[in-house]
């Protein structure tokens, strides 16, 4: 699915990590875990092809990033679910016309009753007409969740999808991600929050990635 | 075809596309007002293109076809003279037709001037024999020589050296103003981009969003460029409207007479102002399809 050889990446003249070789093979749990500023958000955008590794290859599908132009990349983006910690929303357009976003700019017409059944999955069908700016910590989240899976995509990252919510709702959005690993979706989290991992522990067999000192560490162990 | 069935294409829109981009306000009025401005400069940019191109044809073709023949002679002699004259010229090959000026009709040349009620009968001014050519029009040096012989009085005036000054004057007049319609649509071009690339930096959180979601240039350029289009073809036609009324209220020909006043279109040249909306949508079209794609590139 996603594959990292080798990558390195720098910016401002200091190397944010290097040598990093990871892959995400088809319905596989990951955690990626790491201090703050370790670079867990830029190798979550080197996997959706945000971002360009300074050396290295990352491979989307099978495709080498440094091939592709932006259109290509746009296009693999269609099968790669991202959340955001932020979420990125459209603050001007209702949460069901932001959910259904990747299907309108993929020119695909979704079924109503799937939209509906989707805002019933993560709890928001009451706040389909509101705007995202209206949405508590942990709507949003689901919002971005839904948004990230409503294309079916085969892959999901997740940049801390728990970060600004309780930790009722930290455990919702876990189990939520828990069922779309069960239907086959590749899932990477990262995170900085151990409980969350320690909490996904009993319910999916997932690799914790540890990303310290411009290294991989600890690749492979298992919860 | 192709372009233009892309344009339509783009006109109809897409709603769902459209709605992802939100309006900003003062890009949209800034397209509008330049948009209308310029549309309404270019109605008298190309009245004045026409009613040039009507003068020189006037004056190149009309005035090309006639010619003066003046007698100076003393009074006694001038009714003769003018006969001689007249004789000489109906057995002039290219002649269609030559007929002296009636006393009205001199008096009337020289109004402007004296003003009205001049007893010309009195004075001792030359006699005026108007000239119509047919055909390929007539020798000059030929005629001259025969009047020379028979008409020791005659002078004859071909126009010419009054008639070309104007022509070329008249040329180089259209030839300003059409350049001054090429400069106007630069204009555009160059406002609606700032525009546009407004727009596109006002927009960069959104555009940012799309991409995440696989949207492609094409796709978020095309919700600009629309909207952009769309706004330059309101506010030309605006302009456009507002200067044909502007060309109406002008003084007509028949009150005041001169050139001034024959600023204006005739006929069918009133349909050439409908061009200018479209005209204006097709600029915006291209300026904003660069603008953007440019901006998008520089964006990732």
């Amino acid at each position: 699915m996603i594959e990292l050889d080798n990558v390195a990446y720098s910016y401002g003249g200091g190397e944010l990590f290097s040598s990093v070789t990871l892959s995400l093979p088809p319905g596989s749990f990951h955690f990626l875990t790491g201090p703050s500023g370790a670079g867990k958000t830029t190798l979550l955008k080197l996997c959706y092809g945000e971002l360009t590794a300074t050396a290295g290859q990352v491979r989307l599908f099978g495709q080498d990033t440094r091939s592709l132009g932006r259109d290509d990349i746009a296009q693999l983006r269609r099968r790669i679910g991202v959340v955001h910690q932020d979420c990125q929303f459209l603050d001007h357009l209702p949460v069901a016309e932001n959910i259904a976003l990747p299907l309108t700019v993929a020119g695909r017409d979704g079924a109503p009753e799937d939209l509906e059944a989707l805002l019933g999955w993560v709890g928001l069908r009451r706040q389909a007409g509101q705007l995202p700016p209206e949405l508590s910590g942990g709507e949003r989240q689901r919002a971005a969740l839904a948004r990230a899976v409503i294309m079916s995509p085969d892959v999901i990252l997740a940049d801390e999808p728990t970060g600004n919510v309780d930790w009722d709702m930290s455990q919702r959005l876990l189990t939520l991600l828990i069922e779309l690993n069960r239907m086959g979706k590749t899932v990477l989290i990262a995170t900085h929050d151990l409980s969350l991992i320690r909490a996904a522990k009993s319910e999916v067999e997932a690799r914790v990635l540890r990303l310290k000192d411009r290294r991989i560490q600890a690749a492979g162990a298992n919860l | 075809m192709e372009m233009l069935r892309r344009m339509l294409g783009l006109l109809a829109g897409d709603p769902q596309a459209d709605r992802a981009v939100p309006p900003t306000g003062f890009t949209a009025r800034l397209t509008l007002m330049s948009a209308a401005a310029m549309a309404f400069l270019a109605v008298f940019a190309l009245a004045m293109s026409l009613a040039t191109g009507r003068l020189a044809d006037r004056w190149s073709e009309e005035l090309a076809r006639t010619s003066t023949l003046r007698i100076s002679a003393p009074a006694d002699q001038m009714q003769a003279q003018t006969a001689a004259a007249v004789e000489v010229l109906r057995t002039t090959p290219g002649v269609a037709e030559a007929r002296p000026l009636t006393a009205e009709e001199q008096r009337a040349l020289l109004e402007p001037w004296f003003g009205p009620d001049l007893p010309v009968e009195t004075l001792p001014i030359p006699q005026l024999i108007e000239i119509i050519e047919e055909g390929e029009g007539y020798d000059p040096a030929g005629l001259r020589a025969r009047m020379q012989a028979e008409v020791p009085g005659a002078i004859l005036d071909d126009h010419g050296r009054w008639r070309e000054p104007l022509v070329q004057a008249a040329g180089r007049l259209r030839l300003l103003a059409w350049v001054s319609i090429g400069l106007i649509a630069l204009t555009t071009a160059a406002m609606i981009t700032l525009a546009a690339n407004a727009a596109l930096a006002a927009n960069a959180q959104v555009i940012r969003v799309m991409r995440l979601v696989g949207a492609r240039d094409v796709y978020i350029a095309r919700a600009f460029v629309r909207r952009f289009t769309l706004r330059a073809l309101v506010g030309a036609a605006v302009g456009t409207v507002l200067g044909l009324l502007a060309v109406l209220a002008l003084p007509s020909t028949d009150v005041a007479g001169g050139f001034l006043t024959g600023l204006g279109f005739q006929g069918w040249h009133w349909l050439w102002p409908l061009t200018i909306p479209p005209l204006a949508a097709l600029v915006s079209f291209f300026a904003t399809r660069q603008a953007a794609l440019r901006s998008l590139g520089e964006q990732s």
